[in-house]
C-alpha cells in the first residue's frame, strides 16, 4: 500500500503555484495588521509608543546576535549552536571585567563612558578569540565529514560553554549593574526611557557599521566571495581559513556587544539565557532570510516588535507560539525568508 | 547444524550483525545480571533501561526522518509531545474536566495504535507546507513546529491541565502475566496482570517487544521501493525526479513514519510514568535525539540504537551518578578534604563534578564527533561513498 503512495502523481506540485501563495500570503498579513490595530487602538497612545520602543529596543539586540548566525550560516552552511552562548559569554566577561575598571552601580555619570568603553572592548576581543577557537577545534577538522556531524559538536559547544559559565558563577542568574540613566522623556505623547533610547542607538550603530565594513572593506568582500563560492574564492587567492575565521570573530564581537548592551538593558545575566535568545535570534536570522545581512537585521526588529506587542496586547504564554507561528508562515509563503534571494540548486 | 555455521561464517565480519546480535544478547540477560550484582534491589536500574528503550525507539524513528530521507528535524520532540498526550487524553479522567465532560479510558493496546497514528498524521501535516523547502529552511520548520507543540499542550488549559501535566494515566492490563522472584512473587501465571510501577521487568520486557517490532519493520522498509527512493531523494532530490521518484510522497511518507514511532514511544512514555507534562518535551529533547542518530551512525538503525542506549547511559546514568561516585572516591582515597565544602569557595568534589556535567556532556559529544565524524557504527554504503569518493569516479575494480 505504500509503495503504491509512493507512485501516485503529485498533486500538490501544480496546486503549490507561487502567485496563488503569494496572495494568500498577503492576506494573512493584511487580517494580522487589521487585528493589531484593533487592539492597539483600545489603549492610550502613549502606552503604544512605550511598547514601540521597547519591542525596537529588543529588536536591535537580536539583529546583533542573528547578525553572527547569518555570517557564519552564509559561510559554511553551519546552524552555530554555540552562538548564542557567546552571547551570554559576553555578559559574563564583562562582568567580571567591571571591577578592574572600577565601573561599580550606583554612581553613574559621564566619567563612566571610556571605561565602558574599554569593557566592552576587552569583551569582544575576548569573545571572538573564544569563538574564533570554537571554529579551530570544532568546526574546521569538520569541513568535509558529513553535514551533520559539525551540528553536533555545535551542540557539544554550546553545553561546554554553558557549563564553563556555570561552573564559574554558579546556576543562578547574576544581576548586571544599572549603569545608563533611568531618567524618561517626554516628548507630546510619548513618554521613552534614556535608557531604550541609548541602547537602540547603540545597535542600531553597530549594525550599521558592521554592514558597511561588509560592504565597502577589502575582508568584507572577501568574506562575500567565500559564502558565494568557496572554491573559486580560493583560485582568486583569497585565504580561505583566515577568512572563515575572521567571520566568526567578527560574529563573536557584535555578540559580545549585544551581551552587554543586553545585560545594561535587562540588568541579569544567567548561564542559560543564549540558549532561548540564540534560538529567537536564530529564528530572526532566518526569518530575515539566512545568509542575508540586512534581513537578518530586519528579521531581529520585526521579531522584537512582535514579541513587545504581543507580550502587552495579548498574552504572553501565546507569544513564542505567535512568534514561530509567523516564521513558520513566512517560509512556506516565502521559503527563503523575506530578503532571501533564490540560489540555484548545486 | 551446518546452516547455523554458515550463517556464522557469513556474519563474522558484519558490523550490523554483531551489534544486533550484543545488543540482543545484552538486552535479554540485562534484567538477570542487574538482579545478580545488585542482589535483587534491580528494580531502579530496570526501570531505568525501560525509559532508555523510549529513547531507542525515538532514535529509531528519527533515523528513518534524517538518515533514510536526508530531512534534517529539529523538532522531532514534538511527535513525542503528541503521542503521550494522544495517551494522556484517551486513557484518563482528564477529559472530564473538559468542555467535554466525558472521561475515556481506551486500553494500552489500542491507544497505541491511536497515538502511533495520530502522531504520523500530524507529521504528515507538518510535512505537507514544508514540501517546497529544502535543505536547513526544513530543520527551522520543524525547529519551529516542535517550540509551538508543547507550548500549546500547555496553553490548553481547559484540555491538558497546563503547566501541571495530566497525571494518573491508565496503566496497560494483560490476561496473564508470567510472575516470579523478580517481582517479589514465586514463579507462576499471574491472572489479570496490571503494568504497575512495582514491576519493572515487565515494562522492560514490553519496551524491548516494542523495539523488536519496529526493528523489523523499519528493517523491511528500507529495502522496500519505499526505502530506496527514500535514499534517491537523500543523495540527490532532482536526480530522483527525473528517474521518476513521486519526491512529495516520499517525503512526506517519511514524515509520518518517522513520527508514528514517536507516537508508539509517546504512549508508552505516559503509560509508564503515568504523568505527561509540557516540559518534557522541549528543544533539548529534539537536540538530543538527532545527536543520538548522528553520534550512532545516521541511517543505519543499529547505528542509532547504540547511539541511543550509549547517550542515554551518559544522560541520565553516568552523570547523575557521578557526583556521588566521586564524593565516595574521594573518600576511599583518603582525601576527604576534597568533600570539605568551603563556603564561598571549594563546593566540594559532589557539588564540582555535579557543576561539571554540562562540560562533560559537550566533551562527549565533540570528541565522539571529531573521532568519528561518520558516527559510532555508519551506514555500509555511505562509508564506501567516503572511502571511494563520489559517484563519478568509476568505483575501483578488485583485480
Amino acid at each position: 500500500m505504500i509503495g503504491a503512495l509512493a507512485r501516485m502523481p503529485s498533486t500538490f506540485r501544480t496546486l503549490g503555484g507561487s502567485q496563488v501563495s503569494n496572495v494568500v500570503g498577503l492576506l494573512l498579513v493584511a487580517a494580522a495588521a487589521v487585528l493589531t490595530v484593533q487592539h492597539v487602538l483600545q489603549h492610550s497612545a502613549s502606552y503604544f509608543f512605550q511598547i514601540l520602543i521597547i519591542g525596537v529596543a529588543d529588536g536591535t539586540i537580536y539583529a546583533l546576535i542573528a547578525l553572527g548566525y547569518t555570517m557564519v550560516y552564509g559561510i559554511i552552511e553551519l546552524i552555530n549552536f554555540a552562538h548564542g552562548d557567546v552571547f551570554t559569554l559576553g555578559g559574563y566577561f564583562s562582568l567580571a571585567l567591571f571591577p578592574i575598571f572600577g565601573i561599580a552601580e550606583g554612581k553613574p555619570g559621564f566619567g563612566y563612558v571610556l571605561p565602558l568603553l574599554a569593557v566592552a572592548l576587552i569583551t569582544m576581543l575576548l569573545c571572538g578569540l573564544v569563538n574564533v577557537a570554537i571554529e579551530r577545534v570544532a568546526y574546521r577538522p569538520l569541513r568535509h565529514a558529513p553535514r551533520l556531524a559539525p551540528l553536533i559538536t555545535a551542540i557539544g559547544m554550546s553545553s561546554i560553554l554553558e557549563g564553563a559559565m556555570y561552573l564559574w558563577r554558579g546556576p543562578f542568574s547574576l544581576h548586571y549593574p544599572d549603569l545608563l540613566p533611568l531618567t524618561r522623556l517626554t516628548i507630546g505623547p510619548v513618554n521613552v526611557g534614556v535608557k531604550d533610547l541609548i541602547v537602540v542607538v547603540l545597535a542600531v550603530f553597530l549594525v550599521v557599521v558592521f554592514t558597511l565594513f561588509i560592504n565597502l572593506s577589502k575582508l568584507g568582500k572577501a568574506m562575500r566571495a567565500t559564502a558565494q563560492d568557496r572554491d573559486a574564492a580560493q583560485l582568486m587567492g583569497i585565504d580561505i581559513n583566515r577568512t572563515i575565521s575572521a567571520t566568526f570573530f567578527i560574529g563573536a564581537a557584535l555578540a559580545a556587544a549585544g551581551g552587554i548592551t543586553w545585560g545594561l538593558y535587562i540588568s541579569s545575566v544567567d548561564p542559560f539565557l543564549g540558549f532561548t535568545t540564540g534560538l529567537i535570534a536564530f529564528t530572526a536570522a532566518v526569518f530575515g532570510g539566512i545568509g542575508n545581512i540586512p534581513g537578518a537585521a530586519l528579521g531581529g526588529l520585526i521579531i522584537g516588535l512582535v514579541r513587545a506587542f504581543s507580550d502587552s496586547y495579548f498574552d504572553s504564554s501565546w507569544t513564542e507560539i505567535l512568534i514561530f507561528a509567523i516564521l513558520i508562515s513566512t517560509l512556506v509563503f516565502r521559503p527563503t525568508g523575506l530578503l532571501g534571494m533564490r540560489v540555484p540548486e548545486k | 547444524m551446518k546452516r547455523l555455521r554458515d550463517l556464522v561464517r557469513e556474519n563474522a565480519r558484519n558490523p550490523n550483525a554483531i551489534a544486533y546480535t550484543v545488543m540482543a544478547v545484552a538486552a535479554l540477560t540485562f534484567p538477570a545480571i542487574v538482579q545478580f550484582a545488585t542482589g535483587g534491589n534491580a528494580d531502579y536500574l530496570v526501570s531505568l533501561a525501560a525509559d532508555g528503550g523510549v529513547f531507542v525507539l525515538l532514535a529509531i524513528g528519527l533515523n528513518v526522518v534524517v538518515g533514510f530521507a536526508g530531512l534534517l528535524d529539529l523538532g522531532y520532540a514534538a511527535f513525542f509531545a503528541i503521542g503521550s498526550y494522544t495517551y494522556g487524553m484517551l486513557a484518563s479522567e482528564q477529559l472530564i474536566s473538559s468542555p467535554l465532560h466525558h472521561a475515556f479510558h481506551v486500553p494500552f493496546w489500542i491507544a497505541l495504535f491511536i497515538g502511533m497514528f495520530v502522531a504520523a498524521g500530524a507529521g504528515a501535516l507538518l510535512g505537507a507546507p514544508t514540501l517546497r523547502l529544502r535543505g536547513d529552511y526544513l530543520a527551522i520548520v520543524t525547529l519551529g513546529f516542535g517550540e509551538i507543540v508543547p507550548r500549546f499542550f500547555r496553553n490548553m488549559r481547559d484540555w491538558t491541565s497546563g503547566v501541571n501535566g495530566i497525571s494518573a494515566l491508565d496503566v496497560p492490563t494483560l490476561p496473564g502475566w508470567i510472575t516470579g522472584p523478580w517481582a517479589n512473587a514465586t514463579f507462576g501465571i499471574e491472572q489479570g496482570f496490571r503494568f504497575t510501577s512495582f514491576n519493572a521487568t515487565a515494562w522492560y520486557v514490553l519496551i524491548i517487544i516494542l523495539i523488536v517490532a519496529s526493528v523489523i519493520g523499519v528493517n523491511n522498509l528500507y529495502h522496500s521501493r519505499l526505502g530506496r527512493a527514500w535514499m534517491a531523494v537523500r543523495e540527490d532530490e532532482t536526480a530522483a525526479a527525473a528517474m521518476g521518484v513521486n519526491t512529495v510522497n516520499t517525503k512526506l511518507l517519511a514524515f509520518a513514519i518517522g513520527a508514528s514511532f514517536s507516537g508508539f514511544a509517546g504512549a508508552f512514555y505516559g503509560a509508564k510514568l503515568s504523568l505527561v507534562s509540557p516540559d518534557s518535551f522541549g528543544f533539548i529533547v529534539s537536540i538530543t535525539i538527532l545527536s543520538m542518530v548522528v553520534l550512532g551512525g545516521m541511517g543505519n538503525i543499529p547505528g542509532a540504537m547504540i547511539g541511543a542506549i550509549l547517550l542515554y547511559g551518559v544522560l541520565y546514568y553516568f552523570l547523575p551518578a557521578a557526583p556521588q561516585q566521586a564524593s565516595t572516591l574521594a573518600h576511599q582515597f583518603g582525601m576527604d578534604w576534597l568533600n570539605t565544602v568551603v563556603p564561598n569557595g571549594w563546593p566540594g568534589i559532589a557539588e564540582f563534578i555535579n557543576r561539571l556535567k554540562f562540560i562533560l556532556f559537550g566533551v562527549i559529544l565533540v570528541t565522539i564527533m571529531l573521532l568519528r565524524p561518520q558516527g559510532l557504527l555508519p551506514s555500509r554504503l555511505r562509508t564506501q561513498e567516503l572511502k571511494r569518493g563520489v559517484h563519478d569516479e568509476p568505483a575501483a575494480v578488485p583485480s
